[in-house]
């Protein structure tokens, strides 16, 4: 393993994001590339689950779009991801949520996660 | 013909500038050492052996001690002849990742992980014999006919049957390579490559 831990390391691209978590609502702004031109395009929805460790660990967002569900998995490495926002922080007891794939509408949604915040910051 | 002996060390992926994900196999390659040059006036033909890995003195028989003496090295573990060898080496020289380039294309050859003993639908994708239900049953792996009946009266040489199967010498052509981290001997390799983790391989082409 130290072998690849090895490999794992020369290959990473240091790439920041917002720390988040399965529950998490995100934002991942990806680039695509059509013909020659290169635009981005935003997917939001929530973290179902983060997989893997080192250069090809990855996370899937799950949305509803027209009420079909959609999920897509990004790695973490992808050279096309552009940036991630982190919009809401669910309130979860689970790593991997994929009890949400069996529900919808109301039940689909996930509670928020309200943090304290220092009285500066209320203001 | 230029050629490496390698330890497969596992896989892992790479992007290319597309974004697109690519699977490769990490090969611990070398530093081998020329253990012995075969020439057409001698041996009739040119080779180059190429040595990998090595073995305590104890462990090895004199014949092996003085063999690799004459190279002025330990004993090694793995000893591989590589024909018509396109890099002129001495014997007792190196060879090491930078004879490959990255984006070259070459073929790494293993052996194959061992299976044990398998039925002919593993062993050589056989469909099986009938249906699942209309009160069949016992037959769904089955290998079916093994020939004709009473001409010949004997089942023809060849016929596929179960069997031992794996550990077979399985070469995979066309792989590239992908990165050399030439400081570690590792060369990364598109797609995957036969035999377990920690087997031997080479890397020719």
């Amino acid at each position: 393993m130290n072998a690849i831990a090895f490999v794992h390391e020369q290959l990473s691209t240091k790439k920041e994001f917002p720390a988040f978590k399965a529950g998490d609502n995100i934002t991942v702004n990806y680039k695509i590339i059509e013909g020659n031109k290169e635009r981005i395009q935003s997917f939001k929805g929530d973290v179902i689950k983060k997989q893997g460790s080192g250069f090809t660990a990855s996370f899937t967002v799950r949305k509803i779009s027209d009420g079909v569900g959609v999920e897509r998995v990004f790695p973490f490495a992808s050279p096309n991801i552009d940036s991630v926002v982190l919009n809401k922080t669910g309130a979860v007891r689970r790593a991997k949520l994929f009890y949400q794939r069996s529900r919808s509408g109301k039940s689909a949604r996930i509670r928020e996660k309200r943090m304290a915040v220092s009285s500066e910051k209320a203001k | 013909m230029k050629g490496i002996i390698g330890k497969k060390i596992g896989m892992t992926s790479i992007f290319d500038p597309t974004g697109k994900q690519i699977a490769c196999t990490i090969i611990e390659a070398g530093p081998c050492v020329v253990t012995q040059v075969k020439t057409t006036a001698n041996d009739g033909y040119d080779a180059l052996q190429l040595s990998f890995g090595d073995k305590k003195e104890k462990h090895s028989t004199k014949s092996e001690v003085n063999h690799f003496a004459k190279a002025q090295t330990a004993p090694k573990r793995f000893s591989k002849e590589f024909r018509n060898f396109s890099i002129e080496k001495n014997i007792g020289e190196t060879i090491t990742t930078d004879i490959f380039a990255e984006g070259e294309k070459v073929e790494v050859v293993g052996t194959t992980k061992g299976k044990g003993f398998q039925g002919v639908v593993k062993r050589h994708g056989f469909a099986g014999v009938g249906q699942q239900s209309h009160g069949q049953h016992d037959r769904q792996r089955a290998p079916g006919s093994l020939g004709n009946s009473s001409d010949a009266s004997r089942v023809m040489k060849g016929v596929r049957m179960a069997g031992r199967m794996g550990t077979d010498r399985v070469k995979m052509k066309g792989l590239k390579i992908v990165k050399v981290f030439a400081e570690k001997n590792y060369i990364l390799v598109s797609g995957s490559v036969p035999g377990h983790i920690g087997s031997i391989v080479l890397i020719q082409k």
